[in-house]
């Protein structure tokens, strides 16, 4: 009994994401399961970032490359070459995977903002690049055959089929980041966070680091992409590259927490939630970007551990339990 | 011989293009140059010069290259204000909070302005004429954007290395602690800088709606040419930004002469990735 406790970490997390999942299982209402997988897909990618901006240090702004790579290349299995969608996810991931390798090996060299900045080139640059890509369809992109669905019971059954998978995913990223934050190969990373020299000199081999680092939080969300499109049934490059929602992650792990398990999950459920009551309400919804602005630029100003770090210094009960 | 024609037709007005926005870069630059912060307001504020244009010309009546310098003024105002607001608590904090900040700031200029403006397409009615240069036709409206390009680098340069503030500016630049010792007041040096990088952004997008369409969310291409321009010059080297710019200038003139034209992003984000790679600090950076 005395194990649970030190597994709280990442207890709460799955727990959470557990009910977000069951809410529309339960209520059975469809409009609840849509907005149940935006939530849930936030809370991956986000937490694939985190395992980046959080426990590495390395800012990335384009870190949506990942998902519309990903996404791009398993629509075309599945879409022309008539592959299963798991096979699909599945490539999806293993090619963002393999974009940051090569990606990593050359730009995390750079530090601070230049490799912000880099990522922000790659992100414009892949989308510039599949614009003109005819086998991607270029600018038109690619529109999933409708008789693709056929082989999962129809359009609304594998609707539902995806909401499925993105819940499993959304815990796989979950149990991916726990893992790191807890191995010994987290430890390096949290290192390189604190001092990349020192944590050099202290015999963390820091490229290598970086690098699978890097690996690691692309390949969920290359497999989101993937997901995503075949549920969205069309791909183009403004919606596979969309630079603002590479920052909308940033802000999710900013809000929640940079470095622990639990933030991004909240900072995604507070984002997704606020957005959601902004655009609808009559009163903020001429400005509602303002407002979540305004939010945002108090929350850099005044709390920059976000909510899970501000919760652990002012209440020191909760470092067992937050993550 | 077709395509050397047609390389003539369009590289003047390549060059033209690229001093103005080289300008836009130079504010970008001497941000990053003087307090290590990336600003991410910088496109909406290009946007929002473009609109201060278009109010002060077509609800004002007042002529765009008067209305420039009122834009100019708004523009330094509005920056120093951005600075003691979102900047100043997070100017020595890691990257990522002074990012958030300015990106902060970004949404909610989109935001009024989306309010405002609506996201529609403006354009300012305006013609400067044109006149022809041997094979090909150049705008005046252009041509009178480079020059004021050129003046307003000419005066960044004289303010720089001509006056008291603009010593303090390169001081903080140089090293802000030893300014400080040395009784240079670095907060307001900071925020002076700030306004003139805002400055730059707000005018070189007045320019550039004298010429182009425009609507509120445009700044966000000018900015990214901004991020590529002032890496090409050497990120905080603000008169190497302006050489930058004619450098892309050029190369979109000369890219769509043996090349698609949807291919001139993919090439200049690949140029940029590169250069960031192979030399950070540019292709005329100083060693910092």
């Amino acid at each position: 009994m005395k194990n649970w406790r030190h597994q709280l970490g990442i207890i709460i997390p799955v727990l959470v994401v557990a009910g977000l999942v069951l809410w529309p299982v339960i209520t059975g209402n469809n409009l609840n399961r849509e907005t149940s997988f935006t939530i849930l897909k936030a809370i991956a990618l986000a937490s694939s970032l985190n395992i980046l901006l959080g426990y590495t240090g390395y800012v990335s702004f384009g870190h949506i490359v990942f998902y519309g790579f990903g996404g791009y290349v398993g629509l075309y299995f599945v879409n022309e070459q008539g592959w299963s969608i798991w096979t699909g996810i599945l490539v999806g991931g293993i090619a963002s995977g393999l974009l940051a390798f090569l990606l990593g090996k050359a730009i995390l060299r750079l530090r601070g903002a230049y490799f912000a900045l880099a990522t922000i080139g790659i992100n414009e640059a892949m989308k510039a690049f599949a614009n003109n890509f005819d086998l991607f369809g270029g600018p038109i992109g690619m529109v999933l055959n409708f008789s693709v669905y056929k082989a999962y019971g129809g359009a609304a059954k594998a609707l539902s089929m995806t909401f499925f998978i993105m819940a499993g995913l959304t815990f796989a990223a979950l149990i991916i980041s726990h893992f790191v934050r807890t191995s010994k190969f987290g430890l390096g990373l949290l290192a390189i966070r604190e001092n990349e020299d020192a944590a050099e000199v202290m015999g963390v081999v820091t490229p290598d680091a970086k690098t699978w680092a890097y690996v690691l939080s692309a390949i969920i969300p290359g497999m989101v992409g993937v997901l995503f499109f075949f549920k969205n049934g069309h791909v183009e490059p403004p919606l596979a590259f969309p630079l603002n929602s590479s920052i909308e992650l940033l802000v999710m792990v900013m809000l929640g927490g940079l470095g622990t398990v639990l933030g991004p999950i909240l900072g995604a459920f507070a984002y997704q939630g606020m957005r959601g009551y902004l655009v609808t309400s009559d009163f903020f919804k001429d400005i509602q970007l303002s407002v979540s602005g305004v939010v945002l630029l108090l929350i850099v100003l005044f709390i920059p551990a976000g909510a899970v770090g501000w919760l652990r210094r002012r209440i020191p009960a909760l470092r067992r339990v937050l993550a | 011989m077709q395509q050397l024609n047609l390389l003539l037709t369009s590289l003047p007005d390549g060059i033209l293009l690229g001093f103005v926005f080289g300008l836009a870069a130079m504010g970008l630059a001497l941000i990053w140059g003087v307090m290590n912060v990336i600003n991410l307001s910088h496109g909406p504020i290009i946007a929002l010069g473009m609109f201060g244009t278009f109010i002060f010309f077509i609800r004002l009546g007042i002529h765009p290259y008067l209305g420039i310098f009122l834009v100019a003024i708004l523009g330094l105002l509005l920056g120093v204000f951005i600075y003691f607001t979102a900047v100043h608590r997070v100017i020595n904090s890691p990257h990522l909070s002074s990012l958030m900040a300015t990106f902060a700031v970004n949404m909610i200029i989109i935001g009024i302005g989306t309010a405002v403006f609506t996201t529609s397409p403006y354009n300012v009615d305006f013609n400067m004429g044109s006149f022809r240069l041997g094979s090909t036709t150049i705008l005046g409206t252009r041509l009178i954007a480079a020059l004021f390009a050129i003046l307003f680098t000419g005066g960044l340069y004289l303010f720089l290395y001509k006056t008291r503030p603009g010593k303090y500016i390169r001081a903080v630049t140089n090293n802000r602690a030893a300014a400080e010792l040395m009784g240079v007041p670095s907060t307001r040096i900071l925020a002076l800088s700030f306004g003139f990088g805002t400055m730059l952004a707000a005018v070189s997008g007045g320019l550039i709606a004298t010429f182009f369409p425009f609507s509120i969310l445009s700044g966000s291409g000018y900015e990214l040419k901004s991020f590529v321009i002032s890496v090409l010059g050497g990120l905080g080297n603000p008169i190497g930004a302006l050489i930058g710019g004619l450098i892309l200038g050029v190369l979109e003139g000369i890219i769509p002469s043996f090349l698609e034209t949807s291919w001139v992003p993919v090439i200049e984000f690949a140029l940029f990735i590169v250069i960031l790679l192979v030399r950070p600090t540019g292709l005329f950076g100083v060693k910092r």
